[in-house]
């Protein structure tokens, strides 16, 4: 909320400079965003009137007026279409001082102007620092007092304070609220604005029946007859209105903007002779709609509190009113509406229409249920007089039962005490209370039962009235210490890998975490996945931010894609996350780790040039990564397809027989789409299955040698080395220690389809030195099975 | 016996002029070899009689000595001053860059939240973790924020459908372990939030960690303290604190945390409060047994103060000329 800094002070006013105003009600809570000034600094610019407006000898767009000051008359050259004669605006004098867009000034001189002279300069409100706007000089009231200082007159030395208040100080959004406050924090007293009933001096009233009085249980109205809407509001009036942000539209509209300023108490003025019968507050009947006052019509949701006449709805109580019934320029009689909406009928229903007014901004936080009467008294009297008008009586609409009940709270001395971690005396205590307008009603057992004031909807409990206490004591006066606990031992499972670890460990390897959005391009998705439907966002922010990521993988390669735009050819990136899944109705929210693999396989140097990584360097860093538990055996790659991936170059990483990775060459057709260069390698593996490794367990060492066989085999290009392994590991006897695979080639002297593999054997026995028949015996039956399950003959 | 002496004079200027290991070799076939004078006197002892051989015998071994150790020295110069030939043919240029893989890095984001989470978990709190992809009694219901209430707006949600949403904070962690577990409580929930926002100092989507505590007698000092010493080790100065009344549905006190590091500008870094006797209630927690207090923190923020980083955007381009800075 904006507010004027002097006119809070006409309510209370400290011996405070402006900053420090802002830092005390800042640290009670009450946020200040901005502190801007009413108008820049200027000086000798006075209200003047213009006399006479001329053509310009020589020029199209200018003209030469004389300008009276008051006491003698000057000659202007002025560009503004609307200088005219007669006007009164502001005039800066010859010597006068004007802000630059700049932050600086300059001096009005004697000037000459296509060889006509002219004695200083006609001002529009973007000159002088006031606004924005350009669009012509300042068109100042009939009855301003030409030669009277502007600033004075239009009371300039003044400053806009913007206060961003939390949702649970609706009582602030006022100036009789925010002076309140204040108040309470200098201990100084406020000066409330003196409030006299109206007496009615006609007998007119206007029927009101409460259909929903849950959500409106109370609602005043009034009849005033024959307002004068020719009659213009007052400078002071608009000036208020126009430090808070809101633009003098016409005199009742005014009024009561200026009211819901000063008070915090929404009301609306219909046209009376527009409305129809009777008002009824009701809930809207399925279908009715509303012309809105800006000219749009809705149709009323079902939970949306109306206004109704006889014909339908007329305004959305507490939100917006409608066209057909608002007051206007012909208007002549007046109803006018100061009611009570419960703050749970008008929250969030603005929203659902994209509309946020001043009025459901204070419906929503809470209006003070007490303040109805005095609002439509103050509403009246400011009314009559500036329309004019004669006023009926007030008919009140109440349905007591449903009016907010007074509150009563219990606060416990202790408890105070131990929020707060010090004694604060119990006349402290009262004090503050008594100052926020609690009253104490009964104490005893040192406790208090404090009666709540009706404007402060945010305090029904306990701890509302501490954190009273803390705000006004000084959340920074309060004591500081450390919590004291038991000292137990955390549970460590050693059996996970620390993710820690595997990040490390990628990052030994040469990879950049990157992070990139869980949200991406719909199109750029279904690239990456075509078995899973991504969840949409009902409300994305853009359509780069679609939907949910079923893999990390576009992200990836749009990063990389963003850094080979910049010059970085060797990438290699890896993110952790999670990605969501829809399977069967149920989403699977599954954290990975993905990696991108792209470039030479080790940096530029001077050792010479490295060549491109391939499939099997980026197998190597997932086996590492797999291995960091200790489980690296029980991950198994098994040759698959990808619909984004090189269909020769894919392998599905499984464990225990479930898929849980996948690892492979992104298709070059992608890539080329994508505008990557490749190769470029991506793997995704699910963390969960990843961080699962075990805990070590010794075995015996064996003092006796290990002995080795190579075996150099011819096999169809086509056969997967997992198999041959897996024979030889099935059909090597139980002293077999290990496999290695040292060779395989393909070319001149191996025929045309086939290739040659060349594995080491070794064996070891744990307690004795194996034999040269034992060995052999076993190599025998490698061969044999080798030669049956996989085609494979010894190569010559 | 002078030509003993004359021959170890020789032996002596042979040893001196070889010039290699090969030719001191020749030189000692040539002296002490089969076919060499000495061995020749040796044999030449046999005609000597009883009482003079024992002495020529003493003397031929001693020339036979004193040969062998002037070899001896001489092999060991010529030894090391072939080493030396062959360190100094050896000599690389040391400074050259060295060879293979260099490292990789971690996001600065990841950076910092493994630094929150380090100072946190050194002091008893664990790390908790939850969906991304929350449920609004979770998001919000939960954390005393029905859906009429005006906080709501401050949250800029984005939604898949009326009850289905991304977090706007990984609060929902808290309460999903407050319903499972009984105080005390001690745990901080890192992770990404969401919010329908975007700007030079918003993105819709940052990391977040949270933190709750919740014990017997835990009050709005042991707050301060905490945090206070949090912001003071996090940044390694001796940054000005100050706490500020503010409003959360789920905390109450509310406080915001401002810190002003030595320009006289006070910056919002943290939010928290003592966690609201409605929240407790709602996850089964007695509030007259039990208080506790709550924090939430934007990371991107705090990287952004600690490392000096201007626009929020940064984080998610992953440039990697912005990411290798903080290798």
């Amino acid at each position: 909320m904006k507010f004027s800094e002097k006119w809070l002070r006409e309510l209370v006013n400290p011996a405070i400079q402006t900053q420090a105003l802002v830092d005390q009600i800042t640290m009670a809570g009450l946020e200040v965003d901005e502190v801007a000034s009413v108008a820049h600094d200027f000086s000798n610019v006075i209200v003047a009137e213009i006399l006479t407006a001329e053509p310009h000898p020589n020029a199209d767009k200018l003209q030469v007026c004389t300008v009276s000051d008051g006491t003698e008359v000057h000659q202007v050259v002025c560009g503004a279409p609307n200088a005219r004669a007669g006007l009164k605006t502001a005039y800066a004098q010859v010597g006068a001082l004007l802000p630059t867009p700049e932050g600086g000034e300059f001096k009005i001189k004697k000037a000459k102007l296509r060889q006509v002279e002219s004695f200083g300069m006609l001002c529009a409100e973007d000159e002088l620092g006031m606004s924005e706007d350009h669009a012509g000089i300042m068109e100042l009231a009939a009855d301003a007092p030409t030669g009277v200082c502007l600033r004075e007159y239009l009371n300039l030395d003044d400053k806009i304070i913007d206060v961003d208040l939390t949702p649970n100080r609706g009582d602030c959004l006022s100036i009789k609220g925010l002076a309140r406050e204040v108040g309470v924090l200098n201990k100084a007293p406020v000066t409330f604005v003196d409030i006299q009933p109206v007496a009615p001096t006609i007998d007119d009233t206007f029927s009101v029946t409460l259909e929903a009085p849950a959500a409106c249980p109370r609602y005043l109205g009034r009849v005033i007859r024959n307002v004068n809407m020719a009659a213009a509001s007052p400078l002071w009036m608009v000036e208020k209105l126009r430090r808070s942000g809101i633009r003098s539209i016409d005199p009742v509209v005014d009024v009561t903007n200026y009211v819901l300023l000063e008070l915090g108490q929404p009301l609306h003025a219909f046209d009376l002779n527009k409305l129809q019968g009777s008002i009824q507050v009701r809930m809207p009947e399925a279908g009715e709609k509303l012309t809105l006052l800006d000219g749009n019509e809705v149709e009323l949701n079902a939970d949306t509190l109306v206004i109704a006449d006889n014909n339908g709805p007329v305004a959305m109580a507490g939100i917006f009113g409608g066209e057909s019934t608002g007051v206007t320029s012909e208007s002549k009689d007046i109803f006018l509406e100061c009611a009570f909406f419960d703050q749970i009928a008008i929250a969030g229903k603005a929203r659902a229409y994209g509309l946020h007014t001043d009025a459901s901004h204070r419906y929503e936080r809470g209006v003070d249920w007490q303040l109805q009467h005095d609002a439509i008294e103050r509403t009246t009297q400011l009314l009559l007089d500036i329309v004019g008008g004669d006023a009926g009586p007030i008919s009140e609409a109440i349905s007591e039962e449903h009016l907010p009940k007074a509150r009563s709270v219990k606060l416990r001395h202790n408890k105070v005490n131990a929020m707060l971690a010090f004694e604060m005396p119990a006349a402290e205590i009262e004090e503050i209370l008594t100052r926020l307008g609690m009253q104490i009603e009964t104490t005893e057992d040192a406790s208090w039962q404090v009666a709540i004031p009706s404007y402060r909807f945010d305090i029904s409990i306990e701890v509302d009235l501490i954190e009273e206490l803390a705000r006004v004591y000084g959340y920074n006066n309060l004591p500081v210490k450390l919590p004291t606990a038991a000292l137990p031992f955390t549970s460590n499972d050693e059996s996970k890998v620390a993710i820690h670890d595997v990040r490390r460990t990628l990052i030994s390897f040469g990879y950049q975490e990157a992070i990139t959005y869980s949200f991406i391009e719909t199109g750029l998705q279904k690239l990456f996945d075509n078995q899973y439907e991504a969840l949409a966002l009902a409300n994305p922010i853009s359509a780069e931010m679609a939907v949910m990521r079923t893999t990390i993988w576009p992200g990836l390669v749009k990063a990389l894609q963003y850094n080979q735009n910049r010059q970085q050819s060797r990438v290699r990136l890896f993110e952790t996350g999670q990605r969501f899944l829809p399977i069967n109705d149920e989403l699977v929210q599954e954290n990975v780790l993905a990696g991108l693999l792209s470039g030479t396989r080790d940096p530029e140097s001077w050792t010479g040039k490295s060549q491109s990584v391939d499939f099997y360097d980026i197998k190597r860093d997932i086996e590492a990564v797999l291995n960091l538990g200790g489980a690296g055996e029980h991950f198994t790659f098994v040759a698959d397809k990808h619909v984004a991936l090189h269909p020769g170059q894919t392998a599905r990483i499984e464990r225990g027989g479930e898929v849980v990775g996948i690892v492979g060459a992104l298709h070059p057709s992608l890539a080329k789409k994508l505008d990557v260069s490749g190769p470029v390698y991506l793997f995704e593996i699910s963390l969960e299955s990843l961080l699962q490794g075990h805990i070590a367990r010794f075995s015996e060492l064996s003092k006796f040698p290990e002995s080795r066989r190579d075996l150099a085999l011819i096999v169809d290009e086509a056969v997967a080395y997992e198999s041959i392994r897996k024979i030889a590991e099935d059909n090597a006897g139980e002293y077999l220690k290990q496999i290695t695979l040292f060779d395989v080639y393909q070319g001149q002297g191996i025929e045309a389809g086939r290739k040659s593999i060349a594995l080491g054997l070794t064996w070891q026995h744990p307690s004795r030195t194996l034999n040269e028949e034992e060995i052999s015996t076993a190599v025998q039956s490698v061969l044999a099975a080798l030669e049956s399950g996989a085609g494979a003959t010894l190569r010559d | 016996m002078e030509n003993m002496t004359s021959l170890l004079e020789q032996a002596s200027a042979a040893v001196a002029a070889a010039n290699s290991v090969q030719e001191l070799d020749q030189v000692r076939v040539d002296y002490l070899g089969k076919k060499g004078p000495l061995t020749a006197l040796r044999k030449g002892l046999g005609k000597l009689t009883a009482e003079e051989r024992p002495v020529a015998g003493a003397k031929i071994n001693e020339l036979v000595q004193q040969v062998t150790e002037q070899i001896n020295a001489r092999k060991e110069l010529l030894e090391s001053a072939a080493l030396e030939l062959k360190l100094a043919s050896e000599t690389i240029d040391v400074t050259m860059p060295g060879r293979g893989q260099n490292l990789g890095g971690l996001h600065p984001v990841t950076k910092t939240l493994e630094r929150i989470e380090s100072f946190f978990a050194g002091i008893g709190y664990s790390v908790a973790e939850g969906p991304e992809i929350e449920d609004d009694y979770h998001n919000f219901e939960a954390l005393n924020i029905p859906s009429h209430h005006p906080a709501r707006a401050m949250h800029d949600t984005f939604y898949f459908n009326a009850n289905t949403l991304l977090r706007t904070h990984t609060s929902g962690v808290q309460v999903r372990t407050m319903e499972t577990q009984q105080p005390p409580i001690r745990i901080i929930c890192p992770g990404r939030v969401y919010r329908c926002d975007y700007d030079q100092t918003h993105s819709p989507m940052f990391h977040q960690v949270e933190g709750l505590l919740i014990d017997k007698n835990i009050s709005f000092a042991d707050l301060k303290g905490t945090l206070e010493q949090f912001l003071r080790e996090f940044f390694e100065e001796d940054v000005k604190v100050r706490f500020r009344p503010s409003y959360f549905p789920f905390t109450e006190p509310s406080i915001e945390v401002d810190i002003d590091r030595g320009d006289g500008k006070w910056l919002e870094v943290l939010g928290c409060g003592m966690v609201h006797p409605k929240v407790f209630e709602m996850s089964g927690i007695d509030p007259e047994e039990y208080t506790g207090f709550a924090f939430g923190m934007g990371v991107e923020r705090l990287a952004m103060l600690r490392y000096g980083v201007n626009d929020l955007r940064l984080f998610f381009e992953n440039d990697l000329r912005f990411l290798n800075q903080f290798n």
